[in-house]
C-alpha cells in the first residue's frame, strides 16, 4: 500500500510539488510521465526519502508505505530504503565485482552468512535475467559490463535486500534500444512480485510497461488512471496534448 | 600586422620555456656534478699522508682501518694483515717525544730539516704509523706511504659513522642520515594519517557547509606558515613537553621531529584527501544509500575505496613534503648523526644535514662534494616520490 497525500515539496522557495494525492496499486507498474522539470523524478524520490540529501528541501503532507506514513518522527530511513528499492537513471555500479555489487546490500543490511549471500546474490541475477551473461565472471569488475547489463546488475543490486517496492528513475533512459527491451521485459516480470513505480520520458514505454499512469505538469499532478485510459481517452486537454506529443 | 604580434608572443613563450627548462636541467646537473666528485677520491684531506717504516709488509688500507689504528681500537699490526707487533700512532705533534727542542732547533725556517727527521723517526720504529703533511717527507724518503682505499658507493650508502672533517681520514657513511630522514618522515606520515583522513571525512562528508567554509581556509592557511615557525613552535612547546612526559635527556628527538612534520603534513594530506572523497560520484553514493547503507557505511564501504587512490596520493605528497623539510627538523630532532634505535633518540635527516654543515664546508673539498651527494640522494627520493603520485592518479582518471 502505498499513498501520497497532500504533498507538498519546497526547495528553498521554489514550489516543486503542489499538493499531490495519489495511490498506487499494488503489484502492477505505476508510469510517471511528463515534461522534463515537471517533478515527476522528486516525486518518485520522495517515497525512499532520497530527497533529504538535498540541502534546502522542505517537504509537507503525508507518505504512507504499508500503512505508516514514513515522513513522521523516528522513522528509521535506512530500513525504509531497504523495503523500497531504486533504480537509477545512470547505471552505477560500485567499484567492486559483480558479486559484490549484488552482495553489498545483504552485508550493509547485517547478513554475515556467506552461503545465504550467495543464494541470494544467484536468485537476484536471474531476477534480473543477467545470471546466464555472468554467472562465469562473477569477480570480475562490475565496469567490464556493458550499459544494458550495468542496469540489470543493479536492479539485480536492489532486488537483492528483497524489497516490496522498486522506484525506477528513467531505467533505460541511457541504454540502446536492445537494451531497453530487455529491461521493459524484465519490469514486466518483476512486477509480479513488487510493486513498481517508474518515471519515463519515453511515452511509448510508459504504454508499453505500465498499468497505471500518472501525468504530471508543473509540479501538479494532473491526471491520473489506467494507462490505456490516459492514451486513448484522457479527460483532460493537457493530458491529450502531452502523449499526442502536442507538446513537452 | 596581426599575424607578427602573434608571432612575437609565441616566440616569448617558447624562449622562457626553453630558459626554464634549461636552468632546471643545469642545476640538475650542478648537482650531479659536485654529487659525484666524491667518489673515487682518497678520505685522507689533501696535502695529507699516512706513512709507514720501509720494511711493514702492509701498504694498503682501508678508511676505517685507519679511523680505528688512530683512535686506538686497533693496537697491533696484526689485525690489518702486518706482523705481530703493536701499532705506535704518530702525529705531527708526537715529534717532541722523539726529539728534544734543541734537536728541533731550527726547524721553523727550515721545512727540509722537520722533514728529514720525521723520516728517521718512521725508519727507527719499524711499528710506527705516521699521519702527516705531505710536504714533511723527504723527496725521497726512506718511509712508505700508504695506499687508503678509495671512497665508493657502497661505503657511501653503508657506512655508519658521518665524520666529514675528522683526521686523518673523513667518513662519509650516510646510512645514519638515511635511516634517520626514514624514520622521522614515516612517523610523521603515521601521525599525520589517521588525522588526515578523519579530517578530509569530516569536511567531505559530515561538517555543515558552513563550517567546512569556515574550516578549508584555515586549513590551507596552515600550509603557508613558513617552516621555521613551526621549528620555533616545535623547540618551545613540543620538545619539553617530550622531555616532561618520557622524563628524557634531551626532548630534541625523532620523535619531535615526527609532530611538527606531521603538523606541516596535515594541510596537503587533508586537502588532497578530501577533494578526492568529494570526487566520489553522487550517482554512487545514492546507489549506496538506497540500498538501506547509513551514511558512515556509505563513507566506508563506498566512498574511502572509491577515494583510495586520491588518499594514496595524498599521503605520498605528505611523504614528500615530510622528507624534503629541512628547517623545522633542524631545529628539533636533536641532529645526532647515529644510527636510530628508538624514536625517542636524536636524529639527523639528509635536508638538515645540508644546511647545519655546507656553510661550514670548504667549497670543492670532499666534505662539500659529499653533502652535494646528499643532495642528489634527497633529490633522486623526491623523484621518486613524485612519479608514484603520477602514476597512481593517471591510475585514478584510467578509472574513472
Amino acid at each position: 500500500m502505498i499513498e501520497a497525500k497532500n504533498l507538498n515539496l519546497y526547495y528553498g522557495a521554489f514550489h516543486a510539488l503542489k499538493d499531490i494525492n495519489l495511490k498506487v496499486a499494488e503489484k502492477s507498474v505505476t508510469a510517471l510521465i511528463g515534461p522534463s522539470g515537471c517533478g515527476k523524478s522528486t516525486f518518485l524520490r520522495t517515497f525512499n526519502r532520497m530527497n533529504d540529501l538535498i540541502p534546502g528541501v522542505k517537504i509537507e503532507g503525508d507518505i504512507i508505505v504499508d500503512d505508516e506514513n514514513i515522513y513522521q518522527k523516528g522513522i528509521d530511513v535506512d530500513r525504509l530504503r531497504k523495503r523500497v528499492g531504486m533504480v537509477f537513471q545512470k547505471p552505477n555500479p560500485f567499484a567492486k565485482s559483480i558479486f559484490e555489487n549484488v552482495a553489498y546490500g545483504m552485508r550493509v543490511n547485517g547478513i554475515s552468512n556467506e552461503k545465504v549471500i550467495k543464494e541470494a546474490v544467484e536468485q537476484s541475477l536471474k531476477q534480473s535475467a543477467l545470471w546466464d551473461e555472468v554467472k562465469d565472471s562473477l569477480k570480475k569488475s562490475a565496469y567490464a559490463l556493458s550499459g544494458g547489463q550495468q542496469q540489470r546488475l543493479c536492479i539485480a543490486r536492489a532486488l537483492a535486500v528483497e524489497p516490496t517496492i522498486l522506484l525506477m528513475d528513467e531505467p533505460a533512459s541511457a541504454l540502446d534500444p536492445i537494451s531497453t527491451a530487455k529491461i521493459e521485459e524484465l519490469i514486466h516480470e518483476l512486477k509480479k512480485k513488487y510493486t513498481i513505480l517508474i518515471v519515463t520520458h519515453n511515452m511509448q514505454q510508459a504504454a508499453r510497461v505500465s498499468d497505471f499512469t500518472a501525468f504530471f505538469y508543473m509540479g501538479s499532478l494532473i491526471e491520473y488512471d489506467l494507462t490505456k485510459t490516459i492514451f486513448t481517452n484522457p479527460a483532460k486537454q493537457q493530458t491529450q496534448n502531452y502523449v499526442t506529443g502536442r507538446f513537452g | 600586422m596581426k599575424k607578427i604580434f602573434e608571432r612575437i608572443v609565441e616566440g616569448f613563450l617558447f624562449l622562457s620555456s626553453t630558459v626554464t627548462t634549461i636552468t632546471v636541467l643545469l642545476i640538475i646537473l650542478f648537482l650531479f656534478r659536485e654529487g659525484t666528485g666524491l667518489f673515487g677520491k682518497s678520505p685522507t684531506e689533501e696535502g695529507f699522508t699516512v706513512a709507514v717504516n720501509k720494511n711493514n709488509p702492509v701498504s694498503e688500507l682501508n678508511a676505517e682501518q685507519v679511523k680505528n689504528i688512530f683512535d686506538a681500537n686497533i693496537e697491533n699490526w696484526k689485525q690489518v694483515g702486518g706482523k705481530n707487533d703493536s701499532i705506535l700512532v704518530f702525529r705531527m705533534d708526537d715529534i717532541f717525544k722523539f726529539y728534544t727542542e734543541e734537536e728541533l732547533a731550527g726547524v721553523d725556517t727550515n721545512m727540509t730539516l722537520l722533514a728529514s727527521k720525521i723520516d728517521e723517526v718512521i725508519q727507527k720504529n719499524p711499528n710506527i704509523i705516521a699521519f702527516i703533511s705531505s710536504k714533511n717527507l723527504p723527496a725521497n724518503p726512506s718511509s712508505k706511504i700508504i695506499t687508503i682505499a678509495k671512497i665508493n658507493l657502497s661505503d657511501f650508502f653503508r657506512g655508519e659513522e658521518w665524520f666529514p672533517t675528522s683526521q686523518p681520514v673523513a667518513e662519509f657513511g650516510i646510512y645514519p642520515l638515511i635511516m634517520g630522514t626514514l624514520w622521522v618522515s614515516f612517523l610523521a606520515i603515521l601521525i599525520a594519517l589517521p588525522f588526515g583522513l578523519a579530517m578530509a571525512i569530516y569536511m567531505a562528508e559530515i561538517a555543515a557547509p558552513g563550517v567546512r567554509n569556515i574550516l578549508k581556509p584555515l586549513i590551507e592557511l596552515l600550509s603557508g606558515i613558513p617552516s621555521v615557525v613551526y621549528g620555533f613552535f616545535g623547540l618551545i612547546v613540543i620538545v619539553p613537553l617530550l622531555q616532561k612526559t618520557f622524563d628524557l635527556p634531551v626532548g630534541e628527538t625523532g620523535l619531535a621531529g615526527s609532530i611538527v612534520l606531521a603538523i606541516m603534513a596535515l594541510p596537503t594530506i587533508i586537502t588532497v584527501a578530501e577533494d578526492s572523497i568529494r570526487n566520489t560520484p553522487v550517482s554512487v553514493k545514492e546507489a549506496s544509500l538506497a540500498l538501506g547503507a547509513s551514511h558512515w557505511q556509505t563513507i566506508w564501504r563506498i566512498m574511502i575505496p572509491y577515494a583510495s587512490s586520491g588518499i594514496t596520493a595524498a599521503v605520498i605528497l605528505g611523504i614528500g613534503r615530510a622528507i624534503g623539510e629541512t628547517m623545522a627538523v633542524l631545529m628539533v630532532t636533536g641532529n645526532a648523526a647515529v644510527i636510530p634505535h628508538t624514536i625517542l633518540q636524536p636524529m639527523r635527516t639528509i635536508p638538515a644535514t645540508i644546511a647545519a654543515e655546507l656553510g661550514e664546508s670548504a667549497k670543492g673539498g670532499m666534505h662539500y662534494q659529499a653533502l652535494f651527494a646528499l643532495g642528489c640522494i634527497l633529490f633522486i627520493i623526491t623523484l621518486v616520490v613524485n612519479l608514484t603520485v603520477e602514476m597512481i592518479s593517471k591510475k585514478r582518471k584510467q578509472n574513472r
